[in-house]
């Protein structure tokens, strides 16, 4: 009975099928650099040395954060030419990009939502008419973006400290280029094995897991409810059929279900790991 | 009463110098007719040349005196006197030479009447007596082998008399180091027969008075050899010259009279007399109820380093007014011969344990055997470098009596030891240059640690290591850590500080190169923490071992500050030095810093400020989420149960 209805049910596009795969090597890659990283960030921490020589000890653990690293800087590249392409083929050009309901750019609406949101976390009103992002989609996505950049541009500096120093940058850079690197790397995985995950998929209405990301589709009224402004908008421009898609099927659920779920167990551990690590055993 | 002789033999001769004069127009008047060639006597009822060479009289010694000096029963004033004329009485002047004539060998002979006693004149010869001191005397130094040959000599009927013992006297003599001294080298001040023997006064060497009697001959050698205490110092302790000098094997013991070379020579007391008894598998002694077995196994012995000594070289203490001979002869003193080491022995550990009667206290015997000692370079020896673990293990082993003796801090000695790089040296690759126990603790010396005589003492340790470990040891002496260069009142490292000393380790594996902190990190405790903080010694702490290690920077054994032209980390060195693991380095890249804390405003400013900032983004950023977070949640559930509860409503109703 349940699953005919099911079958009946509607879906929405949310995210085409480039920004999926580009978001399961985001997590890959990331999940691979941060237990790499934070290995050797607390490399007097027993635990990390035990989980050193699980795989393989330290020539291992570098090649493979080295290697997560060529797949970060690999999407980086993927997703600067997905938004080239789609400012070229696009009206209005690059500037397009940077306004209207499915900008990423923060503007003026966002902090009206964050007021709101705020009354609305102490009942003091209802809940804001989220758009197509909200505000703190619109952190994560940045933060993914100033991450790699600053995170990328000092591990290159630390994977290539004799090409850098020959063009002249002073040897203590290296040693800054070190802190800048742990330090953002720590606030990076902090905040999306915490942050990121509750805003995500821990908040109660979306906990345990909201696989949007990797089957790509929502259901109609979930969207409904979820981002009420957008709705809105597909109904008003009459572009909401144009985002009807098929139920994803149960193969892709599934396989969405149990890569999620590694991700963010593996997440979660390294998160306890780490903390664990500062307050009992680092310096 | 030797005085008064003295004084008148010395009146005696004045009186005959005093007529020289005179004694020129006698000795004329003798030769007168003596001066004939021809002038004959009758003696014995002999015919016998009576004739004096005035030309030889007149260089002889004795040419000043005149005729009657000697012939003194001649009167001047009755010429011609009588054909035969009593013997010359040669101690009218040289009463003491015959006087010890008189009593020797030579002289005995002559009063019994022995036909080839030798007279004074046998030597001296008559009227052409000379000076000893004049080369063409028989009784110069170089002539006097020859001269007591004339007898002496195989084949001459003085040595058929087989009233010596020795055989082939002048040939052996002439070949041995005396011999060769004189003849080949002409040494006169080599020993000739009478240096030893004595020239008047030559007795049996039974004789107690004689020269060469075995409580004598040192003396006599002696004479040449003086300060001989002092030669023998490695053979012979010293002090036994002074107070046990019946204990010292005499001089001829070791080397033989005649044919004295640096060779040593069977001794004349044989082991056939010990054996007698010895060679009894039975024999015993008791002591304090005691069974003692006195048993010798003579083939054991004859295996042993000690198979060309006699019993008695080792068991001096024999006397004939004893029977046996050996009774109580009391334990051997190895001093006798291996005086160095014994000295040593006696200021070790071990020499004061044994000195204070303790029954653990290992003896000379203990470690070397008795009968069946052996040589330490003799594979089967105990002493050989391979078993000497194994020999000093059986008081030194966990458990044994010496181990449990011992209150410092090694554990498992012997064991730690084996698994040392030392160890695997000795018994897994079979290296006899490695070091074992006694290289490093002396084989005689033992001495603990505190002592600063020790091998093992704090300030000699590097000295012991340099015996194998030269090159490191020149190194090390020009250090920083080196006493001669670094003067401080700080505690300097020694070799063992980093090495340690029974479980020392190979220094490029793993398990070295992951002990800094217990290496370097023992003094330089902040600057290892810092490094800690740095990539390299992140990376260490995984396990690394390729990483740098301070060693790698700063030198292990040359270590020197970095202001030292000659430092690995000086400005002219410091770009080669990181190139060993950074091929491209560069001025610029030595730059970095090895040893940054973020922890330092004034030290590393840029490196602290960097971190608060990274710091306050990362504080402030998961505060404002934290909270966002926090606030979210109760909501989030609120909205939920709100929402259970409309659709079950909803559900109710719909049922309705």
């Amino acid at each position: 009975m349940n699953e005919e209805i099911n079958n009946k049910k509607i879906y929405v596009e949310r995210f085409d099928a480039y920004t999926r795969i580009l978001h399961v090597m985001v997590v890959v890659s990331f999940l691979s650099l941060a237990l790499t990283g934070m290995i050797i960030k607390f490399s007097g921490v027993g635990v990390f040395q035990y989980l050193s020589d699980l795989m393989g000890g330290y020539e291992v653990t570098g090649f493979i954060h080295r290697f997560a690293a060529i797949i970060t800087f690999l999407y980086f590249f993927l997703h600067s030419s997905y938004l080239i392409k789609k400012a070229r083929t696009r009206e209005g050009g690059f500037f397009s990009l940077l306004k209207g309901e499915n900008s990423l750019v923060p503007n003026k609406r966002d902090f009206i939502e964050f007021v709101q949101t705020m009354k609305w976390f102490l009942g003091m009103g209802p809940r804001p008419q989220y758009g197509r992002w909200t505000y703190w989609e619109k952190f994560d996505y940045f933060a993914v973006f100033w991450g790699i950049m600053v995170i990328g541009s000092s591990g290159l500096i630390l994977w290539f400290p004799e090409f850098f120093t020959m063009l002249g940058i002073p040897g203590w850079f290296i040693n800054v280029a070190t802190i800048i690197h742990s330090d953002e790397a720590l606030l990076a995985v902090g905040f999306i094995f915490t942050i990121h995950f509750f805003n995500t998929h821990f908040r109660p209405d979306k906990f345990p897991m909201d696989k949007v990301i990797f089957t790509g589709s929502v259901e109609l009224d979930e969207f409904k409810e979820d981002r009420p402004r957008e709705y809105e908008v597909l109904v008003k421009e009459n572009k909401l059929d144009e985002k009807f898609v098929n139920a994803p099927n149960k193969t892709l659920l599934r396989a969405a279900g149990i890569f999620g779920f590694t991700a963010l167990t593996i997440g979660l551990i390294i998160v306890v790991l780490i903390i664990y690590s500062m307050i009992f055993l680092y310096q | 009463m030797l005085l008064i002789k003295r004084l008148f033999t010395l009146f005696v001769c004045f009186l005959s110098f005093s007529n020289i004069l005179f004694a020129q127009n006698e000795n004329e008047t003798c030769f007168e007719c003596h001066g004939d060639r021809t002038l004959t006597g009758e003696i014995n009822n002999k015919e016998v040349s009576v004739w004096v060479n005035e030309k030889v009289f007149s260089n002889s010694i004795h040419s000043d005196l005149e005729c009657i000096s000697c012939h003194a029963d001649i009167d001047p004033e009755d010429l011609p006197h009588a054909e035969e004329l009593a013997k010359v009485e040669c101690q009218t002047c040289h009463d003491d030479a015959f006087d010890h004539y008189e009593s020797s060998l030579h002289g005995m002979a002559l009063a019994k009447g022995k036909k080839l006693a030798p007279t004074c004149m046998t030597c001296h010869g008559k009227h052409d007596i000379l000076s000893s001191k004049n080369e063409k005397a028989k009784t110069y130094v170089t002539n006097i082998p020859e001269l007591c040959g004339s007898c002496h000599k195989d084949g001459t009927p003085v040595s058929q008399l087989n009233t010596v013992s020795q055989n082939h006297i002048l040939s052996n003599y002439t070949q041995s180091i005396h011999g060769d001294g004189l003849f080949r080298r002409g040494l006169i001040v080599t020993a000739v027969c009478t240096s030893c023997h004595s020239s008047h006064d030559i007795l049996p060497h039974e004789n107690p008075n004689s020269t060469i009697n075995r409580n004598n001959i040192a003396k006599t050698c002696r004479q040449c050899h003086t300060q001989i205490e002092k030669v023998h110092l490695k053979v012979i302790n010293g002090e036994l010259w002074e107070k046990r000098p019946h204990e010292i094997p005499v001089c001829i013991d070791c080397h033989q009279p005649h044919v004295v070379r640096r060779v040593f020579y069977e001794e004349s007391f044989s082991n056939e007399k010990c054996m007698k008894c010895h060679s009894n598998p039975n024999l015993s002694k008791s002591v304090n109820g005691e069974k003692i077995s006195l048993f010798v196994d003579l083939n054991e012995h004859q295996n042993s380093a000690h198979a060309n000594n006699t019993c008695i070289k080792c068991h001096t203490n024999i006397s004939n007014a004893r029977n046996p001979v050996c009774l109580n002869s009391g334990k051997v003193d190895c001093s006798i011969c291996h005086a160095e080491n014994v000295s040593d022995y006696n200021v070790s550990e071990h020499g004061i344990l044994h000195a204070a009667n303790d029954i653990n206290a290992p003896y000379c015997t203990d470690c070397h055997g008795k009968h069946d000692v052996k040589r330490k370079d003799d594979i089967t020896s105990s002493t050989f470098r391979r078993n000497i673990p194994e020999l000093c293990g059986e008081c030194h082993k966990d458990g044994h009596v010496a181990a449990i003796r011992y209150k410092g801090t090694q554990t498992s000695i012997v064991e730690n030891y084996k698994m040392s790089i030392h160890g695997k040296g000795l018994l897994e690759s079979g290296l006899m240059v490695t070091a074992t126990c006694v290289d490093c603790h002396t084989s005689h010396k033992e001495l603990p640690k505190d002592n600063p005589e020790s091998s093992i003492n704090k300030d000699n340790i590097a000295q012991t290591c340099a015996n194998c470990h030269l090159g490191i040891y020149e190194e090390f002496k020009k250090s920083v850590h080196s006493p001669l260069v670094t003067i401080t009142d700080k505690k300097l490292p020694v070799c063992n500080d980093c090495h340690l000393s029974h479980t020392i380790e190979r220094t490029d594996l793993n398990d070295f190169r992951q002990q800094i902190l217990n290496q370097c990190g023992k003094c330089h405790e902040e600057i290892t923490s810092t490094y800690f903080d740095t990539f390299h010694g992140k990376v260490s702490k995984l396990g690394s071992s390729k990483t740098a290690k301070c060693y790698d920077c700063h030198g292990a054994h040359n270590i020197l500050p970095p202001t030292n032209p000659e430092s690995k980390l000086s400005r002219e060195n410091i770009v080669e030095t990181c190139k060993t693991c950074h091929p491209n380095s560069n001025r610029k890249f030595v730059g970095y810093l090895s040893h940054a804390t973020h922890h330092d405003s004034d030290k590393y400013p840029y490196l602290y400020y960097t971190f608060w900032f990274m710091t306050i983004l990362l504080v402030s950023t998961f505060t404002f989420f934290g909270l966002h977070t926090l606030l979210w949640l109760p909501r989030g559930l609120a909205e939920k149960r709100k929402k259970r509860k409309e659709s079950e409503a909803k559900k109710e109703n719909g049922n309705e």
